[in-house]
Parts: structure tokens; C-alpha cells; sequence
């Protein structure tokens, strides 16, 4: 166990490096470039065995790692923003070939306007590719459930791939604290990847991806629909592992003072630190607040979060990507439809902030919270289904 | 659709195997599977071999674009028509007009 100092990206590079994943097909593209960056380097310093191919874009880089996990290879790439629009189409083919790749994203919004900043809307687009998502708050979160990917996606109940968010810049660049774990103690976490069918196997013969006709395709799409729902339990008894080798605790969120809480925000990444100080400063003024911090978007822990909100007058739902649909955004849609299948009492409110990496500050989510007094109280607050916050009007 | 008929895992599964059944991704672990997906059934016009005007050139074979002439011995063979889809390419290409294509299956 090491204590240091280190950014998100370099975080992520070094769990990379305690697992020595085989083959890394990689195109960089602002914030997630440090990464393949990172990894070339230790390729390149004797550290690692990687096979690094660089490759012409993101739709190449995530064609290849197809190949490559199709092949037997344990597969990794990263990327940003448009470089993951840019692999739609193969991220499905990725997830419906029942490919166990790793992809670090760094979030960053959708061009346009052009803008490099944080924001969720390039990996909630993707959020219905099959691909599981797991996102975190800082640098050791985005190095621990990294840390646990492989054992997510390799394990014979799932067979998906695994995205790992962590918000571009105010995570991937910023320098914090962190704890390191040991490297024969990760490597052997990890593990080895042993598939039982790959296309190089000598003494068998393969095909990946066939067409499917009609007759087949909704059946397989039911399969893998079920995969996602056997994630959630192989998630938490990884996590349950990775727990009692580091005393890290992971679930699908975190409960920040949520046990007696009457006001709650629900939110994902970065923004979940300064919503802790925002609680805290709440509670110091007397108010039950807390704050539901979502790590696993996909598959969605619906019954979950609306057991955890069941006891909340007012909740908050934070999205940090515009859903253009006039009414907010997903993350808001997806809380409040659980919340509605839970039956439960609580007053919602989605709320729209820290587009193209607009600043939150622990004063914006205090006034949040003032809000949700006043809507659990019946008060009609806001005179717009999706307010935003930190906006000049 | 054809069923697939053949040994191995391909056996098990046809258009009635329920979700639980399938291999995960569809994957296929046996090779030449797509010989027991019977194209022929998309047929709407059908080559007919004429024995007494075939010179045995086997011209129509290389043109076949779904290898759907057998050849056995140096010899053409009837053609296969559980994967013939009826393009009628093999017609144009005969020098003898030992091919003609007929209406319908």
C-alpha cells in the first residue's frame, strides 16, 4: 500500500499496469489522451507487455479491440467525448459479441458547441449500447473500479464489456491524494483471463458475430438483456472482495448520510464532492440532507435507488447532460421512473447543471437543497420541469 | 428458413430454441454452419441443365457466385439446389445454351 499523489488519468494507467492487459488499440483524443500515453510509455520502459496498437480513429480502436477480445486477448482502450460517438456502431457490436472489454472514458460533452470540458453526455449516449457503466466520484475511485472491471466483465454470469467513467479534467487531470494497492495483491484480484471459446483456440473452430435473422436476433437481445440484470450481483460481490483486500466499500451508489435523510440529492461523478460539503454545511444548519451518489448507471439499480430515496420528502436529480427531449435529462428520467415503480411519496425535480464544465459550487447545491424544503412542502418552487443551475439568466 | 440440422451444437439450435438456449453473441463453434442455411429457399427463377447440349466446359462453374455446381471427377453434376438463389449467371455464361432458366422454384 502505497499513499501518494496522482491525477485520475494517472490513476487509471496505473491499475493498467498491476493488470497488464494484452492488447490496448488506442486513438487520443482530450482529456482521455494521458492514458495510452501513460500506457505506451510503461509499454515502452519494460514495465508492461501490452500489445499498443495505434490505430487511425476511435471506430478502429474499438473494431480492433473487438478483434482482439474476440481473439481471446484480455482487450482495454480509452477515449473521450465524440471519439466514443464515434464507435456507436461497434460499441453494440462489442457488447451484443459478448466481448469482455475495458474502456477507461473520461467524460467530456458532445461537440457542439465545440468544447473540451466535463460533462456526461458523450457515455449517456452510450447508455443503451449494453455496455455496463461505472462511474466515480475522484481519482481512487476511478482507479479502484478499474481495478474491478475485468472481474465484472469476464465472469461467465456477464460476459459484457465495462465502461469506467471518471468526469474529464476535474478528475482526469487534478492531482489528489490517493492510496495504491499492492501489485501482487491486485495481480492477483485480477486474476488471469481464461475464455473458454476464442478465436485462436487450436482446437476449435469459431465465429464471431454471424448475422442474426429475425428468427434469432430478439432472442439473443433477451440474453444479453438478462446478462445485464446478473451484472448487478456479480458487481457487489466483487466489490465485496475488493473489500477485504483494500477496506475500500463499493455498491451500486453511496449513501452520503442518507440513513435519517428527509432531502436528498442524486447525482453522478465529481460534482458528488462538493455535494458532501453542501450536506454537511445543511446538516450543520439543522437540515436532514444527504446525498445518493449513483457508481453504477448500467445496468441501473432502479429498485435500489428508490429503496434508498423511500423515506425522502423532496429529491433532487442532477444531470449533467441535456436530453433535448423539453423535459430533462437521463438520469433524471431514470431516477424518477424507479421512484414512480417504487410508489414512492417523495417530491422530484430534475436539475440541469455543469454543462460543458461549468462550475458547481457548494453554495449552488446548499440553495438546491433550501429549494427542496420548500418543495417537500408543496411550494411550487420552480416554473420550469428542468432548471438549471449556474446559468446567467 | 432452413433448420439446422447438422451434428454438433448447431443440432440443438433452430428457430425454436427459446432465448436461454442460444450461445452467448450467437457465437457458432463448428466451421461451414452456412451450408445448413438452405438460400435456395429464396429461389424465384431455376436453372435447368441440358445433358444433350452440355459440352462439360465447366465454364458455368467459376461463375457460379454461390458455388451451387458441383463438380465431381472433372465432371459437372446437377446443380444444388437447396443454395442455388436463381441469379441466372450460369445461363449467360454457357457457350451452348445448355442452361435455361425456368420460371419459379
Amino acid at each position: 500500500m502505497l499513499k501518494t499523489r496522482m491525477s485520475g488519468n494517472e490513476a487509471v494507467a496505473h491499475a493498467i499496469r498491476q493488470i497488464n492487459p494484452d492488447v490496448m488499440p488506442a486513438f487520443p483524443i482530450t482529456p482521455s489522451t494521458e492514458i495510452p500515453q501513460f500506457v505506451a510509455s510503461m509499454i515502452a520502459n519494460g514495465e508492461i507487455d501490452t500489445e499498443f496498437i495505434p490505430v487511425e480513429s476511435e471506430h478502429s480502436s474499438m473494431s480492433a479491440a473487438i478483434g482482439a477480445s474476440a481473439a481471446g486477448a484480455r482487450t482495454l482502450t480509452a477515449t473521450s467525448s465524440c471519439g466514443l460517438a464515434f464507435m456507436w456502431e461497434v460499441l453494440y457490436v462489442a457488447a451484443s459479441s459478448r466481448l469482455p472489454i475495458v474502456m477507461a472514458v473520461v467524460n467530456r460533452g458532445l461537440t457542439g458547441p465545440l468544447n473540451i470540458n466535463a460533462e456526461h453526455s458523450d457515455s449517456m449516449g452510450a447508455r443503451d449500447s449494453g455496455w455496463i457503466q461505472i462511474y466515480a466520484e475522484n481519482n481512487q475511485e476511478a482507479y479502484d473500479n478499474f481495478l474491478q472491471a475485468y472481474r465484472i466483465a469476464e465472469h461467465p454470469d456477464v460476459k459484457l464489456p465495462v465502461m469506467i467513467c471518471q468526469d474529464g479534467f476535474i478528475t482526469s487531470h487534478a492531482v489528489e491524494n490517493i492510496t495504491l494497492w499492492d501489485d501482487m495483491k491486485m495481480k492477483k484480484f485480477v486474476g488471469e483471463y481464461e475464455p473458454q471459446h476464442y478465436l485462436l483456440r487450436e482446437d476449435e473452430v469459431m465465429a464471431v458475430g454471424p448475422y442474426a435473422a429475425s428468427g434469432y436476433c430478439m432472442e439473443a437481445k433477451k440474453a444479453q438483456a438478462e446478462a445485464m440484470k446478473r451484472a448487478k450481483q456479480v458487481i457487489l460481490d466483487v466489490a465485496k472482495e475488493f473489500e477485504a483486500i483494500t477496506g475500500q466499500s463499493y455498491g451500486f451508489f453511496e449513501g452520503y448520510r442518507m440513513d435519517d435523510a428527509e432531502y436528498a440529492i442524486v447525482a453522478i461523478g465529481s460534482v458528488c464532492g462538493t455535494a458532501k460539503d453542501a450536506v454537511d454545511a445543511m446538516r450543520e444548519r439543522g437540515l436532514r440532507a444527504g446525498l445518493l451518489k449513483i457508481r453504477v448507471f448500467r445496468p441501473f439499480p432502479a429498485q435500489e435507488i428508490a429503496d434508498a430515496l423511500k423515506n425522502c420528502r423532496a429529491v433532487a436529480v442532477m444531470d449533467r447532460a441535456e436530453g433535448y427531449n423539453a423535459v430533462g435529462g437521463p438520469l433524471g428520467a431514470e431516477v424518477m421512473a424507479a421512484l414512480y415503480r417504487a410508489k414512492a411519496k417523495a417530491e422530484a425535480v430534475n436539475i440541469m447543471y455543469g454543462l460543458s464544465g461549468r462550475d458547481v459550487r457548494v453554495e449552488d447545491v446548499e440553495k438546491l437543497f433550501d429549494e427542496l424544503v420548500r418543495l417537500g412542502d408543496g411550494e411550487q418552487v420552480y416554473s420550469e420541469t428542468c432548471p438549471y443551475i449556474g446559468l446567467r439568466e | 428458413m432452413a433448420e439446422l440440422k447438422q451434428s454438433g451444437l448447431a443440432e440443438f439450435i433452430n428457430e425454436t430454441t427459446p432465448w436461454h438456449g442460444l450461445t452467448e453473441g450467437l457465437q457458432i463453434y463448428e466451421p461451414a454452419t452456412s451450408r445448413q442455411f438452405h438460400t435456395g429457399e429464396w429461389r424465384t427463377n431455376t436453372p435447368v441443365w441440358d445433358t444433350s447440349k452440355c459440352k462439360q466446359c465447366l465454364l458455368c462453374v467459376p461463375y457460379c457466385p454461390d458455388s451451387s455446381i458441383p463438380v465431381v471427377g472433372g465432371k459437372r453434376q446437377d446443380f444444388d439446389l437447396d443454395h442455388c438463389k436463381g441469379c441466372g449467371i450460369c445461363e449467360k455464361a454457357c457457350p451452348f445454351t445448355a442452361i435455361s432458366m425456368k420460371e419459379g422454384k
